[in-house]
């Protein structure tokens, strides 16, 4: 009976795989008759594994800018845009394979993605041979577009956050001595700190103590004490939220009085739950601020909130902001072909959540940076620092 | 003689085979996705066969392997890409990366004989501790080594990977690793699983035939490791956590412990569900695991168990149905006529 048992379901299995697999092979939704044809755009945003809630906030903010756009009529006179996207697990060999069948099986016009510069970087080189424009909303390892000339990115890279924050330290604040603490297993941390070392000093100030540690470390007493005893104005740690916390909170414990700065690592309202008030008074560089107040920013808020309930991070914006910049490059190409849009998208300015856009030659993005103070808990708009 | 002749032919058929695919996708007569799936596919047939020797054979429970497609995968990364490091310069191409593929096996094998030397006198779960360590030691190197771009990842490798060299390299893998199992050695492995205590009563040194085949999946798995890097065109420390080589284990076990064509089969199943399952988006990869779960329950054996698919087999079993069949036609009647 068992057995019996076994052998139906064994066949069922095999039987749904087969079919799935055929399933795969026909378009994703029937398009109505008559309709112009629809634009099918890729996504490689990882909504399972170690960075899922980064894919997941990457894919509301696409999904919601693709409604808008096919909601006031589409692009193109009347085509409709269609997402298609295909989790990539949070992991490389996953996104390459991602892209090919992207690319080869649902033959999409153009790819948003993917999240973590690893993964783009896995991707970059099968776009840029089958000459198909990829655009990174987040990927801000300066390598990415370095991959070729199809491939573009809509934030800011690593290098800008370091001197955006170095430059506000000396500026804004008005100080010149600065503690770094960076964190060794993170290219992150390390680009942005080697930046905000560079750009500091250049500007007069002097680097008193420059202490390294582990993501995975929980107790930073001992380098605390060491950065105590440099007496700094300020300290700076690139990092991300799950180790600053700790760290703030240290800090306060250890009584230093310095004013801490960040990056954009710092955005996640995880940090107030982790800091506590120890991260009052402290500063970060980021993409996007909801209390910016421009046009664009409110819209943006109103919409994200009446669909998802939760307000948006910058990683949202950042793809909200990406996905609007293509449709505003297909537009402008008048085509769908991969070079039409590459070139479209080479020469476009566009004006969105993140503020202005316009590439350089190296496909980044020219933007601005926010800088955010936080106080009483609360992530509050400080200023927008131009490049 | 007739016999070596006739396994040279079924050798040189099944290399015809594999080519004869690969021209079809040079015709893109199979498109990129269903190529690039195959490639990988053929990597995890290399990887999970020679996990199998050590955990399927030996009986040995390694959680390391990932760490030795790591080191294979840098090595052969670090010399296709400085083209006078390491090999001289006049290799290049093809020639250079066939070369670092086995340079990489070969490092992966010394680093599996210094590890296997001291930690395969230990059994069971300890072992798992220390290969599970040592696969984290490497990636935690390899995070702190800047020359090979540390965190981000070593970027810029040439495209050497297509489905034929990696089919040709599962086969040599496949062929090398089934003959050492018919050998002597390959016998002395096995009398280690089924009973270490007794194989050494009997005079096997175990330690040493532990480290022998520890090495030889290590050398595989560094192929293996080249082959990946060499394909994807990058690597990344965070390709080679503990999940991969949990996921290999995974591949050995569900297609059955001790059984290479099981874990071949295994190997080409559970890529090909990962793909099939796309279609479900979002929900994938719970259907994934449930597959797996569903698997286990009523095949805690495996697939295969240890047995080896073959046309022996598929006639036996085959038999035995019709035997059953028989037998429950005959019950029927008797059923029937009282």
């Amino acid at each position: 009976m068992k057995r019996k048992l076994s052998l139906v379901l064994v066949v069922t299995m095999v039987l749904s795989l087969a079919l799935t697999g055929c399933g795969g092979n026909q378009p994703q939704a029937p398009a109505a008759p008559a309709a112009p044809e629809e634009i099918k755009i890729g996504s490689v945003f990882p909504v399972t594994g170690a960075i899922a809630t980064f894919g997941q906030s990457s894919l509301n903010g696409t999904q919601l800018a693709f409604e808008e756009i096919n909601n006031a009529g589409g692009v193109l006179g009347g085509r409709k845009l269609v997402l298609i996207n295909e989790d990539n697990q949070s992991k490389t060999e996953e996104t390459a394979t991602a892209f090919q069948k992207l690319i080869t099986q649902d033959e999409v016009s153009a790819i948003l993605g993917s999240v973590a510069s690893s993964h783009s970087l896995a991707g970059a080189p099968i776009a840029q041979a089958a000459g198909i424009p990829m655009l990174s909303p987040t990927s801000t390892n300066p390598r990415v577009t370095e991959v070729g000339d199809f491939i573009f990115r809509a934030c800011f890279i690593d290098p800008f956050q370091g001197q955006v924050m170095a430059k506000f330290a000396l500026e804004t604040l008005g100080v010149t001595t600065a503690a770094m603490l960076v964190e060794q297993d993170s290219d992150y941390s390390k680009g942005l700190a080697a930046y905000f070392k560079k750009a500091f000093e250049a500007g007069g100030g002097t680097i008193v103590a420059e202490e390294g540690y582990k993501s995975t470390d929980t107790d930073f007493s001992a380098i605390l004490t060491r950065v105590k005893a440099a007496n700094p104005a300020v300290v700076f740690v690139p990092a991300y939220y799950g180790t600053v916390g700790p760290i703030l909170r240290q800090a306060q414990a250890a009584e230093i009085d310095a004013v801490f700065l960040g990056g954009d690592g710092w955005d996640s309202d995880k940090l107030f739950e982790l800091a506590g008030d120890a991260a009052n008074g402290g500063f970060f560089s980021n993409h996007y601020s909801p209390d910016a107040g421009t046009p664009e920013v409110e819209a943006f808020l109103a919409a994200y909130q009446a669909k998802f309930n939760a307000v948006p991070d910058a990683l949202a914006a950042l793809a909200y902001d990406a996905a609007y910049m293509l449709a505003q490059a297909i537009e402008e190409a008048g085509s769908v072909e991969g070079v039409a849009i590459r070139d479209a998208l080479a020469a476009i300015n566009f004006t969105g959540v993140s503020g202005s856009v316009t590439f350089d030659e190296n496909r980044n993005p020219v933007k601005s940076a926010v800088i955010i103070e936080i106080r009483d808990g609360k992530q509050v708009y400080k200023a927008t620092v131009n490049p | 003689m007739a016999k070596r002749f006739s396994a040279l032919l079924q050798f040189a058929l099944v290399l015809a085979l594999g080519y004869a695919i690969q021209m079809a996708m040079d015709a893109g007569m199979i498109n990129r996705y269903y190529a690039h799936v195959m490639t990988v596919m053929a990597i995890f047939v290399v990887g999970a066969v020679s996990l199998n020797l050590i955990n399927g054979i030996c009986g040995q429970f390694s959680l390391g392997h990932a760490g030795f497609m790591a080191v294979g995968a840098y090595t052969a990364a670090i010399i296709t890409k400085n083209p006078d490091l390491i090999l001289p310069a006049i290799f290049t191409g093809n020639v250079r990366f066939i070369l670092a593929t086995l340079l990489g096996g070969m490092t992966a094998a010394f680093v599996g004989f210094l590890v296997g030397l001291p930690s395969l006198r230990l059994r069971g779960d300890y072992l798992a501790i220390v290969t599970l360590g040592f696969g984290e030691i490497i990636r935690i190197l390899l995070l702190n080594w800047d020359f090979v771009g540390g965190a981000s990842g070593y970027f810029g490798l040439v495209r050497h990977t297509n489905f034929f060299a990696a089919f040709l390299l599962s086969i040599i893998t496949i062929t090398i690793i089934r003959n050492f199992i018919q050998s002597s050695h390959g016998r002395a492995c096995v009398s280690i699983r089924e009973d270490e205590i007794a194989a050494e009563t009997m005079g096997v040194p175990t330690t040493r035939y532990k480290v022998i085949a520890f090495v030889i999946a290590s050398f595989f798995a560094g192929t293996a490791g080249s082959m990946m890097a060499h394909l994807t065109q990058m690597v990344t420390p965070a390709s080679f956590t503990f999940i991969l080589s949990i996921e290999l284990l995974l591949m050995v076990v569900l297609g059955g412990l001790g059984s290479i064509t099981g874990s071949i089969g295994a190997a080409i199943f559970l890529t090909y569900a990962a793909e099939a399952l796309r279609a479900f988006r979002a929900y994938r990869m719970i259907l994934y695991s449930l597959l797996l779960i569903l698997i286990m329950l009523f095949r805690p054996k495996g697939l295969l168990g240890t047995q080896e698919l073959s046309y022996g087999l598929l006639k036996e079993s085959f038999k035995s149905l019709r035997t059953r069949w028989q037998r429950k036609k005959n019950d029927d009647i008797t059923a029937a006529a009282e």
